[in-house]
């Protein structure tokens, strides 16, 4: 899925893949056995709960860890033994990285320098960079005179001005306030995708992820759960943990019979196969069906099956919570023009759609949402 | 001594400062009270050596017989003390900190050492067991005075890079393709110089204020040819010591402008008079 390159500055994409990679620290596990393929030019995203291992495995790409086995391949050349300072990589770190002795300009020439480049040069390729991340205002100003979101601009200006191979964002816009950051990460994508770099980024932010992201691997203890593009991965999710990891998921109690269709609030549907020829491994009895707020629908009435427990108005749409008998939540997504019959008391009727679920061993039922689903 | 290597580790903010408005104002006159007792303390024994030593004897204490030779031992002896200090603390510190930083209180154990060993165990012991030539030698004296530095040294290096994200900055400038030395002298050096001025400060003024080790390493520096001075012309003496605080004070002042000038450019903490007087206030005790 590379990316089409418009301005050609890049060197011709490079590829990037990570085939077994375990890394241990002390008993923990932080990587094991992960294995993934980035194409030239594509922005790949990892995205997990912190201590999934996402940032070790970015890091190892970077050559700031090792790891204690497996190979990671750019270009197809094992790079295991290249020092960091040799991989050509742009990095942009979480925490503000800028020297804070030197000026927006020479962080931004930094590089350009180690590269034995000449001042002249290095100061018009520096503020070409500045232009392009919109601050070239800023060349004199020193990090401490910068807000965060421009720091992180000068940071990603500064990994882009060595053409790196290939660009390692490590969570670069958690520190900043949700305006900016919005607008960042659109620029970013722009910005990579005119460029064609190869880009890892790492994030704990699912809608970073999905918003700017060619595909997202989604991570768990270690691995990689699925590896996606954004939509797919909505719709499709591999796993329990996946499908509710990205997005919103209800979970309705379920029975599962013997024929592979589980009955819900009512209706008998049958289970989605999710991984082609993959078996339903789970037996027959008490199941999660698994379903997205905008997958149920919702009507009021008389001794209904739920009660509207509460209503979060989201724009066009109105999240209306609902109480199950049984003690189970679940959160339906309404037109807004439509809610207002829908009072909080209000006795209501859920109903499942009539298409193909997923299904996860029910919850507090032995060991929940590790099984894969079907 | 203590007290010291708390002013430079910590940057002075003023105590109650964030009570409640309605006691500020005992709060304020009680501060007004210790300045004043406080400021008494020290300038009261200042000011009666002033008015003992009289002024026509600062004019005279240059011409003294020894007066040159044992500042510029002096002032050699600082020079080198800070050189070597700083050449071994700020890489062993770094590294300390970056690779091995389950070590930072082992490290921290170990510089506080020659705080508690008396100096006169310290030179006694090393005179027992240095050979001949080293002895015959100032370079003895000036590795002696970078054990009893890096206490000092080690406590102002480590206030300046805990205030620095260091993992991060070398990095980043690791990614961009910096080796080692690179990163040390273009990235780190450069701001920690907050904390590389208090070291040298610190070095400087223990230097110029100690006589222990001198004395009985047979050296005449410049605190000792105060003391043999004073055995002959005690206000000559005085004079002469209160030369030495003036020039401390005139010489760490500059420092201290020089180095808050640079702060204040990369909006990193600064050098505070405050820090320098308190430093001063050490060299005196000694």
């Amino acid at each position: 899925m590379a990316t089409s390159v418009i301005t050609g500055t890049a060197k011709a994409g490079t590829s990037v893949s990570l085939r077994d990679v375990t890394r241990a620290f002390g008993q923990v596990r932080a990587l094991d056995g992960m294995s993934l393929e980035i194409a030239p030019g594509e922005l790949v995203a990892l995205l997990g709960p912190s201590g999934c291992g996402k940032t070790t495995a970015l890091r190892i790409v970077a050559g700031f860890e090792h790891a204690d086995s497996g190979q990671v391949l750019v270009d197809g050349k094992d790079v295991s033994g290249v020092p960091a300072a040799r991989r050509d990589m742009g990095m942009v770190f979480q925490s503000y990285s800028l020297f804070p002795n030197m000026s927006a300009l020479d962080n931004v020439g930094f590089g350009l320098r180690m590269r034995k480049m000449g001042g002249a040069g290095r100061k018009g390729r520096a503020l070409e960079l500045l232009e392009m991340v919109g601050l070239a205002d800023k060349a004199r100003q020193y990090p401490h005179q910068l807000s965060g979101g421009q720091q992180q601009r000068v940071a990603l200006a500064r990994a882009l001005a060595i053409e790196p191979r290939v660009l390692l964002l490590d969570e670069p816009l958690s520190a900043l306030d949700a305006q900016v950051r919005v607008q960042l990460r659109e620029q970013i994508r722009s910005l990579q995708q005119r460029l064609g770099t190869t880009t890892l980024f790492v994030t704990h932010d699912q809608e970073e992820a999905l918003s700017m992201a060619d595909r997202v691997g989604v991570m768990r203890a270690g691995n990689l759960e699925q590896v996606a593009g954004p939509a797919e991965l909505y719709a499709r999710p591999a796993t329990a943990f996946v499908a509710e990891f990205v997005g919103t998921m209800n979970r309705v109690p379920a029975e599962l019979a013997a024929d592979g269709t589980v009955t819900a609030l009512g209706t008998s549907v049958p289970v989605a196969a999710v991984k082609e020829g993959a078996a339903t491994d789970a037996a027959p009895g008490p199941v999660d069906v698994l379903v997205r707020p905008e997958g149920l629908s919702l009507a009021a009435a008389e001794g209904g099956n739920g009660i509207v427990a509460g209503r979060t108005f989201l724009g066009a749409v109105t999240r209306v919570s609902v109480l199950l008998s049984g003690d189970a939540e679940v959160r339906v997504d309404v037109p807004s023009t439509a809610a207002a019959a829908l009072a909080p008391g209000a006795s209501v009727q859920v109903s499942l759609p009539p298409a193909a679920v997923l299904i996860a061993p029910r919850r507090g039922a032995g060991e929940a949402a590790t099984v894969p689903v079907g | 001594m203590a007290p010291v290597s708390r002013a430079v580790t910590r940057p002075m903010t003023s105590p109650g400062a964030a009570k409640v408005p309605r006691r500020r104002a005992p709060v304020a006159v009680w501060r007004w009270v210790i300045l004043l007792l406080a400021g008494a303390y020290f300038i009261l024994p200042l000011a009666t050596a002033q008015r003992f030593a009289g002024l026509s004897s600062f004019s005279s204490v240059f011409t003294q017989p020894g007066f040159a030779a044992s500042l510029w031992l002096s002032a050699q002896l600082a020079i080198m003390t800070t050189l070597i200090t700083l050449v071994l603390m700020v890489p062993t510190t770094i590294y300390v900190h970056l690779r091995l930083p389950r070590l930072r209180r082992v490290l921290e154990g170990i510089t506080i050492l020659p705080i508690v060993i008396p100096p006169i165990v310290l030179i006694l012991g090393v005179l027992q067991v240095a050979p001949l030539w080293l002895k015959a030698s100032q370079w003895l004296l000036g590795l002696e005075y970078v054990i009893l530095a890096m206490p000092f040294a080690y406590r102002a290096i480590d206030a300046g890079l805990r205030a620095l994200d260091l993992k991060t900055l070398t990095e980043a400038a690791s990614s961009l393709g910096a080796g080692w030395v690179t990163t040390l002298w273009r990235v780190l050096l450069p701001n920690l110089g907050t904390a590389l001025m208090s070291a040298t400060i610190l070095i400087v003024a223990l230097v110029l204020g100690e006589f222990t080790m001198a004395s009985l390493d047979l050296w005449v520096t410049f605190p000792v040819w105060i003391v043999q001075f004073d055995q002959l012309d005690a206000q000559m003496s005085v004079g002469a010591s209160l030369f030495a605080l003036y020039a401390t004070w005139v010489i760490l002042l500059a420092i201290t402008l020089v180095g808050t000038r640079q702060a204040r450019r990369t909006g990193r903490g600064e050098v505070t008079l405050f820090t320098a007087t308190r430093i001063q206030t050490t060299v005196s005790e000694s």
